[in-house]
C-alpha cells in the first residue's frame, strides 16, 4: 500500500523526536489555554473581533497598501514592491550593494525563510547571519526550521552541544544556559561588524506607517541598535488599519504563541532613527512581497491571509505533534501550513495538495487560533480543489465499492444482511492489512447493521 | 520597481472586485482587552512593581536600594545617561566605574548601562522606552544589567493607553522583562542577546 508523503516521513520520525515534539507543544498548548481563559472573560469574543480586524484588512489591501505607503514614505523611508521571490531577494541585494555593504545581521522573519534570502545572498557574495538562537542553530547546521515559533523544537541539547563545537563555538557543553552564552558573545560582535539589519514584521499599521515586531530574546533590537540600515521584509497581508487595535492583537498574539501576556519586546518602528540619537539606521527600507499572496486573496481560501504567525495551531494539532514540522515540506508547517504552502505555490498547486489531507478535521486548530481562521473549512476546501483538479492521491483507500453501496439503496440493504458474516469470520482474513495488527489485541464488537432501520421502522409515530 | 508595485495592486484589485461587499471594520470597546479586575483601585507605581516582578523584572524606588543591589552583585561598571549622572553620582559613592559615554568596541566592558525610559505599563510590568529619552540604543540593550528611570507620573494603566500615547516617535519598545528564549529544549534561559537582568527604577 503507498502512503502519503507526510505518512512517510512521520514513519522515519525517531521516537524521541516525537516524543520531545509533542511534550513541548503540549505545554505551550496548556499554558496558553490557562491565560486566555483565566484572564479574559470570553476569550473567544477577543478571537473573533481579532479576526474581524484581519479580514476587514485583507478585503481592503487596494486601499490600505497606498495608504501605509504614503505613511512609510513621509515617515522617510523608502518602499519597494516585489512580486517574486527572486525580485525580493534582488531588491535586498540592490541595497546593499548601493550601499556598498557586505554583512547583514538578520532577526527572526519568515518571509525572508520563504524566499530564501539568506542562501541568496551568500551565493552573492554577502555574509547573511541568523541572530535568533534558533535560526542560528538551523543556519550553521544547514537545516530548516520546523515550527513558526520554535524552529529547533526537532532537536535536542546534545546535537546543539556538537554543532557549537564543530564550530568553534567552545568544548562540548550541552547545558542550555551555556549554549545561550556562548551564541551572545558569538554573535554581538557580529552585529556591531554588520552594515545591514533585516527584520519582518508582525503588524504594519496604515494609520502611522509604525511596523511591529515582536521578539523574545531582543535580537532585532540589536539589529538596529548597531547597524546603519534596515531593511524590512513584509508580506503584503500584515497591514492592519488603525494603530488602536494593536493593543488588542498583541495581546492575543503573545498568550497565543508563547504563553505570554505581552513579548519581552514589542518594537514600534515608524522610520529611520532620529538625529540625536548615536545608535540605530539612518536609512530604513520596506520591502512590500507579493510571492503568491494576491493569488491566495483570489481564492476561496483568504482567510488564511488573517494568519499572525502564532503557531498556537501547530501546538495543539495531533498531525502536528506526530510528525513534526519537517513533514510538510513547507516553510510553513502544521494546519496553517497545510493550507497557506500549497496555496503559496500558485499553478505548482499539486506539489502540495496531498498537505490538506493531512489532518483528522478535529477542529483544534480553529478553537485555538487567535484570528480565528476557520482552518478545517479552508482544508475541505483545497481537498475539493485538488479533486477538480484531478490531482493523484497516493494512499487514499479505493473508495469506489463504498460509493456503489451508499448510492444503491438495495444493494445497501444486502449488505447490512450479509455483515453478519463477519461475526463469525476470523479477522485474519479480512483483506485489510491494517486490520490484522489491530485484531491481534481487539475484538470487533458484534455486528449490528440494520438494527437502526428496524428501530426507525418500529418506533412509534408521532 | 514601479511596475511591480502596479502589477501588484492591479492583482489586489483583480481578487477584490468580485466580492459583493467588504469586510467591515469591528467596532469594539478596548477594554475588552484589558485586566480590569487587576487594575481597579490600584495605585498605578504600587500594582506596576508588583507585575514586573511576574516577568522576572526588578523595581527600586530608591537610587540607595538600586546602588546596594549592584555593589551586591559586583556590578561596578557601567555606563549612565549624562542627563541623569549629575544627579545619581553622589549616591553611588566609591568602587563604581561609571561612563557617560558609551564606546561601541568595548561593549562587555559595560556590566550595567542606566538610562530613561518613556513611561511603564501597570497592568503588564512593561517598561516603556522610545527615542527621545534614550540617550543611546546600545547602553539600553548590550550591558548585563539594564535600569531604566521612570518618573512616578509616567506610569499608564494599560496597553491601550500606551498605544494611544506613541505619539510620532521613530523607535518606542516595550520591554517585559529580560531578555529570553526557551529555543533549546522549551527551557527558558535568561540574557540572550539583551540584558540578563531587567530593572525599573521609579522615581
Ligand atoms: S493560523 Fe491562526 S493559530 Fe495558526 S499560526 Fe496562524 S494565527 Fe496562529
Amino acid at each position: 500500500m503507498k502512503f502519503q508523503p507526510i505518512d512517510q516521513f512521520a514513519a522515519t520520525l525517531p521516537p524521541d523526536k516525537r516524543a520531545s515534539v509533542y511534550q513541548s507543544t503540549k505545554a505551550t498548548h496548556e499554558k496558553r489555554t490557562k491565560l486566555l481563559f483565566d484572564q479574559f472573560a470570553d476569550p473567544n469574543r477577543l478571537r473573533e473581533i481579532a479576526g474581524g480586524i484581519k479580514q476587514h484588512a485583507i478585503e481592503n489591501l487596494d486601499t490600505l497598501l497606498p495608504r501605509v505607503e504614503a505613511k512609510l514614505k513621509a515617515n522617510g523611508v523608502r518602499v519597494h514592491w516585489a512580486a517574486t521571490a527572486d525580485s525580493a531577494c534582488a531588491t535586498v541585494l540592490g541595497i546593499m550593494r548601493a550601499r556598498g555593504a557586505t554583512r547583514m545581521v538578520k532577526a527572526k522573519t519568515m518571509v525572508s525563510e520563504e524566499i530564501e534570502l539568506a542562501p541568496y545572498l551568500e551565493k552573492h557574495g554577502m555574509e547573511a547571519l541568523e541572530t535568533d538562537l534558533g535560526e542560528f542553530i538551523v543556519q550553521i547546521d544547514h537545516d530548516h526550521p520546523s515550527h513558526i515559533v520554535r524552529p529547533i523544537i526537532h532537536k535536542n541539547r546534545r546535537e546543539i552541544a556538537t554543532s557549537f563545537e564543530r564550530e568553534g563555538l567552545g568544548a562540548y557543553d550541552d547545558d542550555p544556559g551555556t549554549i545561550t552564552r556562548r551564541a551572545r558573545h558569538f554573535l554581538r560582535h557580529k552585529y556591531l561588524a554588520a552594515d545591514v539589519g533585516l527584520t519582518g514584521a508582525n503588524f504594519i499599521s496604515a494609520e502611522s506607517g509604525r511596523i511591529v515586531l515582536v521578539t523574545n530574546e531582543g535580537n532585532s533590537r540589536f539589529c538596529l541598535a548597531a547597524t546603519k540600515c534596515h531593511i524590512a521584509l513584509v508580506g503584503i497581508e500584515k497591514v492592519v488599519a488603525r494603530d488602536r487595535d494593536l493593543a488588542l492583537l498583541l495581546n492575543l498574539l503573545g498568550r497565543s504563541a508563547t504563553a505570554q501576556e505581552l513579548t519581552a519586546y514589542t518594537e514600534f518602528i515608524s522610520g529611520p532613527k532620529a538625529a540625536a540619537q548615536p545608535d540605530g539606521p539612518e536609512e530604513m527600507h520596506v520591502i512590500f512581497v507579493d510571492n503568491g499572496r494576491t493569488e491566495v486573496l483570489a481564492s476561496e481560501c483568504r482567510e488564511i491571509l488573517r494568519c499572525i504567525r502564532c503557531g498556537a495551531c501547530l501546538n495543539v494539532c495531533p498531525v502536528y505533534r506526530q510528525v513534526s514540522g519537517h513533514g510538510y515540506r513547507s516553510v510553513y508547517p502544521g494546519p496553517v501550513g497545510a493550507v497557506l504552502s500549497p496555496l503559496l505555490l500558485g499553478k505548482k498547486f499539486p506539489q502540495k495538495a496531498d498537505l490538506a489531507k493531512a489532518s483528522s478535521l478535529c477542529g483544534a486548530c480553529h478553537e485555538v487560533c487567535p484570528v480565528n481562521i476557520p482552518i478545517p473549512d479552508l482544508l475541505l476546501r483545497l481537498r475539493h480543489r485538488a479533486k477538480e483538479e484531478s490531482v493523484p492521491s497516493p494512499g487514499t483507500p479505493p473508495m469506489g465499492a463504498w460509493a456503489l453501496l451508499a448510492s444503491q439503496p438495495t444493494a445497501w440493504k444486502a449488505a447490512l444482511a450479509g455483515g453478519r458474516v463477519l461475526n463469525y469470520l476470523p479477522a485474519k482474513l479480512l483483506p485489510v492489512p491494517a486490520l490484522h495488527t489491530w485484531a491481534a489485541t481487539h475484538t470487533l464488537p458484534p455486528w449490528r447493521g440494520g438494527e437502526f432501520r428496524k428501530w426507525l421502522r418500529q418506533r412509534p409515530k408521532p | 520597481m514601479t511596475d511591480e508595485r502596479e502589477a501588484i495592486l492591479a492583482r489586489v484589485h483583480q481578487a477584490l472586485a468580485p466580492l459583493p461587499r467588504r469586510a467591515a471594520l469591528p467596532e469594539y470597546d478596548s477594554e475588552i482587552a484589558v485586566l480590569r479586575q487587576l487594575l481597579a483601585g490600584r495605585d498605578l507605581v504600587e500594582l506596576f512593581t508588583e507585575r514586573i516582578k511576574r516577568v522576572n523584572g526588578l523595581a527600586f524606588t530608591e537610587v540607595g536600594a538600586l546602588v546596594a543591589h549592584l555593589r551586591a552583585n559586583g556590578w561596578l561598571h557601567g555606563y549612565c545617561d549624562p542627563v541623569l549622572w549629575p544627579r545619581f553620582a553622589p549616591l553611588f559613592g566609591p568602587g563604581f566605574t561609571v561612563e557617560t559615554a558609551f564606546d561601541r568596541k568595548r561593549v562587555d566592558d559595560y556590566a550595567f548601562g542606566l538610562t530613561r525610559a518613556a513611561g511603564a505599563i501597570a497592568e503588564s510590568g512593561t517598561i516603556v522606552l522610545n527615542e527621545a529619552a534614550t540617550s543611546r540604543r546600545l547602553a539600553a540593550l548590550a550591558p548585563w544589567v539594564h535600569v531604566a528611570v521612570i518618573e512616578r507620573a509616567e506610569i499608564f494603566a494599560d496597553l491601550p493607553h500606551a498605544i494611544a500615547a506613541l505619539g510620532s516617535d521613530p523607535n518606542v519598545i516595550w520591554i517585559t522583562g529580560p531578555s529570553k528564549t526557551a529555543d533549546v529544549e522549551g527551557i527558558l534561559i535568561e540574557g540572550v542577546h539583551g540584558p540578563g537582568v531587567q530593572i525599573a527604577l521609579v522615581l
